[in-house]
């Protein structure tokens, strides 16, 4: 017999190793995959082609480059992580582990975390969250709460290293020392930055004294800014019985965590102002205060004394002097009748006033018959007698002198 | 009203001020009534002043995994 053709599959060679089955070798290859390491934790970055989603949940697509593609499966528990539609031609970043599929004789990337990887894909992805929290209610302004005028302990969340939170505490300091700052320190970017936050906000939301919680990051580009537009940091905000303001990166930035919180500042160092009172407003409203307590007291002062003189005026209208000036003008008035014969007496009962007493008596008609005066009246009349053609001779006259009175008839007249 | 001013935080010293002040604007009392009250809010006001002059920023920090505070000792460098 020739030598074979075929030397590695004559049948005469008897003392080669058996042929493998296909299992055997399809289990082999899949070994030599399963046992290396680089291959259970690969991060691959490519283009989505041939996507599908089965019935049963599960993703199947592959990922391409210029030169090569490889074929994908994800899981139906991991795929409904997802929070964003993966789509034909996407630019993505997978992790999973490459293994062999041996009913199709395949290996295969097991997918078991999926996110967009170029930029327009982010904005994509920030729009689809947006969205879908949007519609949920979450942005809503009713779920809103109000700022404590005065808070007392404010919970930080931020990176310790960060300018943001020197900014922060520096506005602090100078607008209102009072408050208590308690730092719950986390990373800010990258993948482990959204379970550190949403384990902060937590751990500060869950004490009683903490009145308000400050999340802050300094400006970045979107990717360095993504962990505030991580769907479990927006849901922690919302879950947050306590108000939470947010001040994420510059002006222009808007995350979903601004969205989700009860205020958004444009910046750290804004956040901070918003959360407190400034310690200038208030010593001026102190001043302002007391200038018009002081004034109010001393308006109140006027009022009284002007009061008092009022009192003053009424008393004198009603004194007894005053009612004796009355009656010395009501006495001299009159003395100029004197011709009236009227006895009066006054009754003084106020002391000092003896010596009007005496001029009283000194004016009284008494006092002018004391001294010679005599009151003649017609007896028939009674009417005063003061000049001769009153009467006749032989008219009755009654005649009254300083102590009685006496009748006299007229003689002749002259 | 005739507890010590020591007691209060700022924000209840601030909150009696501004009370006081509308008190004594509404004009009611009497004078004896209106001196006290004036008093009262002079000494609210210096409490409230000096609460502000003394006070320091205290910060602290919070360790997520033992849930205690500690003071943020790494301030002190700046």
């Amino acid at each position: 017999m020739t030598g074979s053709q075929f030397p590695n599959l004559s049948i005469y060679q008897a003392t080669n190793p058996a042929p493998w089955t296909v299992t055997e070798l399809t289990h082999y290859i899949k070994d030599l995959l399963d046992l290396d390491p680089e291959l259970q934790d690969v991060r691959l970055t490519g283009e989505i082609s041939n996507f599908s989603r089965a019935s049963s949940g599960h993703l199947y697509f592959t990922l391409k480059d210029a030169s090569a593609v490889i074929s994908c499966v994800m899981w139906r528990s991991a795929a409904t992580q997802l929070a964003w539609q993966p789509e034909q031609g996407m630019a993505v970043l997978a992790h999973g582990r490459v293994s062999v599929y041996p009913a199709r004789g395949s290996y295969q990337l097991y997918v078991d975390q999926l996110r967009p990887a170029g930029l327009g894909d982010l904005h994509t992805l920030f729009e689809q969250l947006r969205d879908r929290l949007r519609a949920e209610g979450l942005f809503d302004l009713e779920r809103k709460q109000p700022l404590p005028q005065f808070p007392r302990v404010l919970g930080v969340v931020t990176s310790r290293r960060a300018a943001a939170l020197r900014d922060v505490l520096n506005v602090l300091r100078r607008r209102y020392p009072l408050v208590q700052v308690l730092l719950a320190p986390t990373l800010v970017q990258g993948e482990g930055a959204p379970p550190q936050i949403v384990a902060a906000l937590q751990a500060l939301d869950a004490r009683d004294e903490v009145d308000l919680i400050l999340l802050v990051r300094g400006g970045g580009s979107l990717e360095e800014l993504w962990a505030f537009n991580d769907e479990r940091v927006a849901r922690a905000i919302a879950a947050c019985r306590h108000p939470v303001v947010s001040g994420v990166g510059h002006e222009t930035d808007f995350t979903i965590a601004d969205f989700v919180a009860d205020v958004r500042a444009p910046t750290p160092s804004a956040a901070a102002e918003l959360s407190v009172p400034d310690q200038a407003d208030l010593r001026q409203r102190i001043g302002a205060w007391a200038a018009q307590i002081t004034s109010s007291i001393a308006r109140q002062f006027g009022q009284m004394r002007q009061a008092l003189d009022g009192q003053q005026q009424a008393l004198q209208r009603l004194s007894p002097q005053a009612r004796v000036d009355a009656h010395r003008q009501q006495v001299d008035d009159w003395t100029r009748q004197a011709g009236r014969a009227l006895t009066h007496t006054l009754t003084l009962r106020r002391t000092g006033l003896a010596g009007l007493r005496a001029r009283l008596e000194a004016l009284s008609p008494l006092a002018t018959l004391e001294r010679g005066y005599a009151i003649v009246r017609r007896a028939d009349t009674d009417a005063v007698v003061r000049r001769v053609d009153q009467v006749c001779a032989g008219d009755d006259l009654s005649i009254r002198v300083s102590d009685g009175e006496f009748d006299a008839v007229v003689g002749g007249r002259s | 009203m005739t507890q010590g001013v020591g007691n209060l935080s700022f924000e209840e010293a601030y909150s009696e001020l501004e009370t006081a002040v509308q008190r004594l604007e509404q004009g009611d009392l009497t004078l004896e009534e209106a001196i006290t009250l004036y008093e009262w809010g002079m000494r609210l006001a210096q409490h409230c002043s000096d609460a502000l002059d003394a006070a320091e920023l205290q910060v602290q920090q919070l360790s997520v995994l033992s849930d205690q505070q500690q003071p943020a000792l790494f301030f002190e460098e700046e």
